[in-house]
């Protein structure tokens, strides 16, 4: 099983590279990192925080958007492309179940965000450690901002390849996950923060928005970076929203929803017919 | 025929998409080392017989054995080999590298990839990206995966189209070598041509249901097809050869007859007896295509 899923993914990870999604899905996390660090470097001094933390705050925003929108780029085409360049039947022939097949490409394209985003957040974490200096607790909040972005990526590459099998065509595919990236991502949040003015202070802002708040990916991933340090927390302002979880929550929700996914996506491609 | 003994054994099979029955009550049994052409029009099923041999997709009725095993088992999918019609690969790939995966997947040892793309005469392209291969390229490649290993039984959809005269040729040998190997080959076609010619046996399905499945001989026979003879007339003596032998008038000059095998001899005598009223003779015993459309017409009454 693991020589099939190896095979799968050595041939995977040679496309990515050779269509430059690894190329250009760095340098597209670099720039955006390193601009953000700089440009997020002006209250330093009013908080008393070193620049790296900033840093990992402005980055921890930039990865909530970046991280989601470049996974799902990168599976939405995995099945449903397939299927549309007639390459999927011959491959559904050998002797490897679907799980195996998708778990290759899995492993390949986490690969190519791991590097991605590794390179990037770790490149503008290393310049604004040069710039402005950097202490412990700054430097374990951008490993961790690196580890839960890759697990942020892995939910939604998971989800993008739910989509592809869902949708018959690579063009469906692709309007699909722009959809899910646009919900979960940016309306789901719209959504809480207009039933929390609502709600304006009830029992649904103190018991139920923290709970529904992790069990977003995108969410539990800031809640995570931002209960983990209080710098953090400090400096992008969303302490008083993780505090009314246990600590466990946000972590939990974020290793789930990759295996969840995948189960999901797994589901949808069985009844893919090549 | 048991199905202990034959590579492909499929019983009553049938398919449905909603209300269209796409296949209905196939029987057909494949042995070891047999070469077997299913052929039909497009439509009439061999595309969807396939993948239900292939498992990618499920009967609604009837039974598929593939070496003894239900079609899209593991086991059912280490012993079959599948050329698809139109095949494809990723084509940021090279060559080499799409056949490395596919012996991976298959549980060949890598060695055998250049061995077989020497076989298949790709080996000087192997290192070249696929996106910059000729279609008779890529149609090689595809080749060269259902050579990976020793497969029971092989699925070559439309092999020839896209492959230039010496590629067919060199497509015979590998089908004839398969099949001293002990592979049980279905080769699918939209035509009745000399590749066909060259099975053991000839499936013909029209409307998904098997209409006609003997050897070629066979089907000739029972066909019983005439041998057209064409006199062409001397000047001005189309009328009297008309008069005289019957048939039917072409145009001004020439005169069709049909005939059986048995009769051809006579009417040759009645010909040459005519003497040089007849300039010129030509006769056409019933081609492969007409023996094809004579069973896939019976098929559509």
């Amino acid at each position: 099983m693991i020589a099939r899923v190896m095979a799968i993914a050595a041939a995977e990870f040679r496309i990515q590279t050779r269509n430059r999604w690894l190329a250009s899905a760095t340098v597209l996390m670099l720039l955006f990192a390193l601009a953000l660090t700089f440009a997020g470097s002006a209250p330093t001094g009013t908080l008393g925080v070193d620049l790296l933390t900033v840093a990992v705050a402005s980055m921890t925003t930039l990865a909530v958007y970046l991280a989601p929108f470049l996974a799902l780029m990168i599976a939405f085409d995995a099945v449903a492309g397939e299927a549309e360049r007639g390459t999927l039947g011959l491959t559904l022939t050998y002797p490897l179940s679907r799980g195996e097949m998708l778990l290759g490409k899995f492993a390949a394209h986490l690969a190519v965000l791991a590097i991605a985003i590794g390179l990037g957040l770790g490149a503008a974490g290393a310049a604004a450690w040069l710039a402005g200096g950097a202490g412990h607790e700054s430097l374990v909040s951008l490993a961790r901002l690196i580890a839960t972005a890759i697990l942020l990526g892995a939910s939604f590459l998971a989800l993008g390849y739910a989509a592809s099998a869902l949708s018959g065509s690579g063009a469906g595919a692709a309007g699909l996950a722009v959809g899910l990236w646009l919900v979960l991502v940016v309306l789901y949040d719209l959504g809480l923060l207009g039933a929390l003015v609502f709600d304006s202070g009830g029992a649904f802002t103190t018991q139920v928005f923290p709970w529904l708040l992790a069990a977003n990916p995108a969410d539990a991933f800031r809640l995570w970076n931002v209960a983990g340090s209080e710098q953090v927390a400090l400096v992008s302002g969303m302490a008083g929203a993780g505090a009314a979880l246990p600590g466990w929550a946000a972590p939990l929700s974020l290793l789930l929803w990759p295996v969840l996914a995948l189960l999901l996506a797994r589901a949808a491609f069985a009844r893919v017919e090549p | 025929m048991t199905d202990r003994d034959s590579a492909l054994s499929i019983a009553g099979l049938g398919k449905r998409y909603g209300r269209a029955q796409v296949l209905d009550g196939i029987a057909l049994d494949v042995a070891p080392g047999e070469r077997v052409a299913l052929l039909g029009h497009n439509g009439a099923g061999k595309s969807t017989l396939i993948k239900l041999v292939l498992g990618l997709t499920r009967p609604t009725s009837g039974t598929i054995r593939v070496a003894g095993h239900a079609p899209g088992s593991m086991a059912a999918r280490v012993a079959t080999a599948y050329l698809p019609e139109q095949v494809a690969f990723h084509k940021s790939l090279t060559g080499r590298e799409q056949l490395t995966t596919f012996a991976r997947l298959a549980g060949e040892p890598v060695k055998t990839v250049a061995p077989l793309l020497e076989r298949v005469g790709l080996i000087d392209a192997a290192d070249r990206r696929i996106g910059t291969w000729s279609k008779g390229m890529r149609q090689r490649l595809g080749l060269a995966q259902a050579l990976l290993g020793h497969r029971c039984v092989a699925l070559l959809d439309e092999p020839t189209s896209g492959l230039d005269p010496i590629s067919r040729h060199d497509l015979y040998a590998v089908i004839d070598e398969m099949a001293a190997n002990g592979t049980a080959l279905l080769i699918a076609s939209h035509a009745l041509t000399e590749l066909e010619a060259r099975t053991d046996r000839i499936a013909i399905m029209a409307r998904g249901r098997l209409v006609a499945d003997d050897s070629l001989a066979n089907l000739a026979r029972a066909a019983a097809l005439p041998t057209r003879i064409k006199l062409t007339a001397r000047d001005g003596a189309a009328d009297a050869l008309h008069s005289e032998l019957g048939g039917t008038r072409i145009n001004g000059r020439a005169v069709e007859l049909q005939c059986t095998t048995e009769q051809k001899m006579a009417q040759l005598a009645r010909v040459t007896a005519l003497g040089d009223a007849v300039r010129d003779i030509e006769m056409v015993p019933p081609s492969l295509e007409d023996l094809y459309r004579h069973y896939c017409g019976e098929g559509l009454k």
